[in-house]
């Protein structure tokens, strides 16, 4: 094996190690709370620039004077914010040896998935042989992507090494005072994922791709910026159908998107947190702030996001249609089984003219699980001729389980036209009926009845993952019903 | 096949059907005819096992086994089809992957292989056919839009991939056209053998020219008033029905 290949596999295997981090920062240890002096250090481990300090610290000034939002239908216990820890430096998990090392459980709900083995492998730790064709795969992605002139890399490594571009974009969707979790974010945040697309390119992948193999290692405060230039388009795809458990039980991430003229970001979440055991212990809280801003003429933006995980998920990925004749899309799924709550929705802000937007959102709430929409539509005074459909369906499973769906609507100019339709219905007995008459069990003919409600969302998924969503569903499902 | 023996239900405590008999032999041709709501797709949904009915007293004997404990689709493994009066659509399930499910679930049951997909595509295609229905029926969501004809149509091409030996057919022939009563008859006929047994409920004479079976019964309030041959459908289409009450 020559040194090359064999470099590249441990740029894989260990991707820990990839953001730079030595050995010697490893072994720092911050004290829990939060205060200046840890922004500090957090900053100091990293290198920053002083602007991105200063940064951080206004945010973390205006993060103080804030106070946590009440106004979501969800329930929990108070979170300590003096009591986290804010930065870890992210240790190496011990390597197994073989798959059968791995919790059995996980491996049934991996192949319950379809999730090939050498994935498996990566996503649950265990040391992968030579062979693996990913090492390939992930080099000829890097040269490709390359020669397009795409940037896609961590984003404390863009932040070294493309500092003007973080500048000019950094906070200019999702300003840091906006709401109390990303005014966290950006006092605190870790790493995450930096992307952008020149003028007039096609990113040549599906950004996807890539995670998967790589098996995103995602912290508790995540930062992620794309930026599409003029008539760039870019397919991203965040998560995994596998389902991830993290010793930190809040997250609090921040997304920005921006389009320039004639742009598209297609960005898409399949989003399995370890959703708790069949009590909620144990799960993750999920607080996320996700926009797009369609910063130029005809620039779009579509969210389609699967959420079947999480404990407790806070998540309005927004768009605001800026440009002319923009357009912005939400396509959403979400899945509350046992006692998960979701507290979901998007924001659709129109300001250019001729502008476009789209949501179809689909809730399915099983056992005890809880789930609230909540859509706004806003039009702005000069807005002209903005459009609208609204599609907000949800399903109940059993009893016990509740929908809850609220649409906001703010319409300042009267040359909009704004369809909104809602419908709530139980899983229907006739239909459950007439499957199991048909031979199918009962469980097989909710997963069924299930895909078949969220096939509208599920179409716009990259190919692959629909399959893997479609799945994700029934073993999410599974059990719901006595 | 089938004995349904003093049997009485209903929904709640409240009876619908009361103190049935009837004995059904393997290869028996039964049609049950009567006035609305008198409890005919209600026996029909009994012997498929739909969960919000109770039988209070009675049993109803398959294949020489009590079945009134088993779940619907436990029943359907064992070989009952039920065609429905009203089909429910069921949005965004495709037909094909529906039946294959269906056909493969049932094959589980008896410790058989999957079908093969391909295997599978041709046999639907090839009973779409049969039936009358477009090969585009292979893309459509299941009932989903269908017309009233072409879900009876769907119901009996279900039937003949799921190939099961107690079929109930309720009111398959409401909602067809002329020819459609024909093809559909035509479909069943080829169907039948000495080992599968039907029960017809129909309001009409016209399809039992066609599928000429051995008995008739006359359901009224919930009961069996009179039994007899293929004269007794013809009687009751000139006379109706107030001569039996
Ligand atoms: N789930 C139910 N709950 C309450 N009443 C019911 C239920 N199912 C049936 N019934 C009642 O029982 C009676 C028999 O209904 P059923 O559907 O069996 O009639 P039918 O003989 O098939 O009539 P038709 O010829 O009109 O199809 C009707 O009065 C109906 O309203
Ligand atoms: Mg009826």
């Amino acid at each position: 094996m020559n040194k090359s290949t064999k470099q590249q596999i441990e740029d894989i295997t260990s991707s820990e190690y990839q953001y730079g981090f030595t050995t010697k920062i490893q072994e720092e240890r911050i004290p829990n709370g939060l205060n200046e002096e840890i922004i500090k250090t957090i900053s100091a481990i990293k290198n920053e620039p002083d602007w991105l300090l200063e940064w951080r610290l206004k945010a973390f000034q205006r993060w103080l004077k804030m106070s946590e939002p009440k106004w979501s239908n969800l329930k929990y216990p108070k979170i300590d914010f003096q009591d986290l820890c804010y930065y870890s430096a992210p240790k190496q998990k011990k390597k197994l040896n073989s798959l059968d090392e791995v919790d059995p459980e996980l491996i049934k709900t991996y192949n319950k998935l379809g999730i090939p083995l050498n994935e498996q492998k990566m996503l649950s730790g265990v040391a992968v042989d030579a062979v693996f064709d990913s090492v390939s795969v992930a080099t000829t992605f890097k040269e490709t992507l390359k020669k397009a002139g795409v940037i896609f890399c961590s984003f404390s490594e863009a932040v070294q090494n493309h500092p003007d571009l973080i500048k000019k974009y950094l906070g200019t969707v999702v300003p840091i005072s906006d709401n109390y979790y990303a005014a966290l974010n950006s006092a605190v945040f870790s790493d995450g994922s930096f992307v952008y697309i020149p003028k007039g390119t096609k990113c040549p992948m599906e950004l996807s791709t890539y995670f998967r193999i790589n098996a995103a290692n995602t912290g508790q405060f995540e930062r992620t910026l794309i930026v599409a230039d003029e008539g760039a388009y870019v397919s991203y795809l965040e998560g995994c159908t596998a389902p991830m458990r993290d010793e930190n039980q809040l997250h609090a991430a921040v997304v920005e998107l921006v389009t320039l003229d004639n742009a598209e970001i297609k960005y898409s979440t399949v989003q399995n947190w370890y959703p708790g055991d069949k009590d909620g212990k144990g799960g993750i809280y999920n607080f996320v702030t996700k926009r797009g801003l369609c910063k130029g003429y005809k620039s779009k933006i579509s969210w389609t996001q699967i959420e079947t995980g999480s404990s407790l998920t806070w998540k309005y990925p927004s768009c605001v249609l800026k440009g002319d004749n923009s357009i912005g899309e939400f396509y959403s799924v979400a899945l509350s089984n046992n006692f998960q709550q979701a507290d979901t929705g998007t924001k659709m802000i129109h300001i250019g003219n001729n502008t476009k937007s789209t949501i179809i959102s689909k809730g399915i709430s099983a056992g005890n699980g809880q789930q609230t929409y909540r859509g706004e539509v806003k039009v702005m005074k000069n807005a002209i001729n903005a459009r609208n459909r609204s599609e907000c369906d949800s399903i109940l499973i059993g009893s016990k389980s509740g929908a809850h769906t609220f649409p906001y609507l703010d319409i300042r100019n009267s040359s909009a036209k704004i369809e909104h339709e809602a419908t709530t219905s139980k899983i229907g007995e006739e239909q459950l009926f007439y499957c199991n008459q048909r031979g199918i069990d009962t469980e097989d003919a909710i997963a069924l009845i299930i895909n078949g409600f969220c096939k509208s969302v599920f179409k716009k998924l990259p190919m692959e993952f629909a399959v893997e969503a479609q799945k994700l569903m029934e073993v999410s499902l599974e059990g719901s019903v006595g | 096949m089938l004995k349904i023996k003093n049997l009485t239900a209903g929904v709640d405590d409240k009876n619908i059907l009361n103190n049935i008999n009837l004995n059904i032999n393997s290869g028996e041709f039964h049609v049950i005819m009567g006035t609305n709501g008198t409890g005919k797709s209600t026996l029909g949904n009994i012997l498929a096992g739909k969960d919000n009915y109770n039988v209070h007293s009675g049993d109803i004997v398959y294949k020489d086994k009590s079945i009134i404990n088993l779940s619907p689709d436990e029943r359907a493994h064992e070989g009952i089809f039920m065609s429905f009066q009203y089909p429910v659509s069921i949005p965004g399930v495709n037909t094909m992957h529906f039946l294959r499910t269906a056909v493969n679930s049932i094959r589980k049951s008896k410790k058989q292989d999957e079908i093969e997909p391909g295997d599978f595509i041709k046999l639907f295609k090839e009973k779409l056919e049969l039936i009358g229905l477009k090969s585009e029926f292979s893309k459509r969501s299941v009932n989903d839009g269908f017309s009233g004809g072409e879900k009876k149509r769907f119901e009996i091409i279900q039937m003949l991939l799921l190939n099961p030996d107690l079929i109930i057919l309720d009111e398959t022939d409401s909602g067809l056209d002329i020819d459609a009563i024909r093809i559909v008859s035509n479909g069943i006929n080829a169907f039948r053998n000495k080992n599968k047994s039907f029960i017809l409920i129909t309001h009409y004479n016209r399809i039992l020219n066609y599928l000429k079976p051995d008995f008739i019964h006359v359901m009224l309030n919930g009961t069996i008033v009179k039994s007899g041959g293929r004269e007794l459908a013809v009687e009751l289409e000139e006379k109706g029905y107030e001569w039996i009450k």
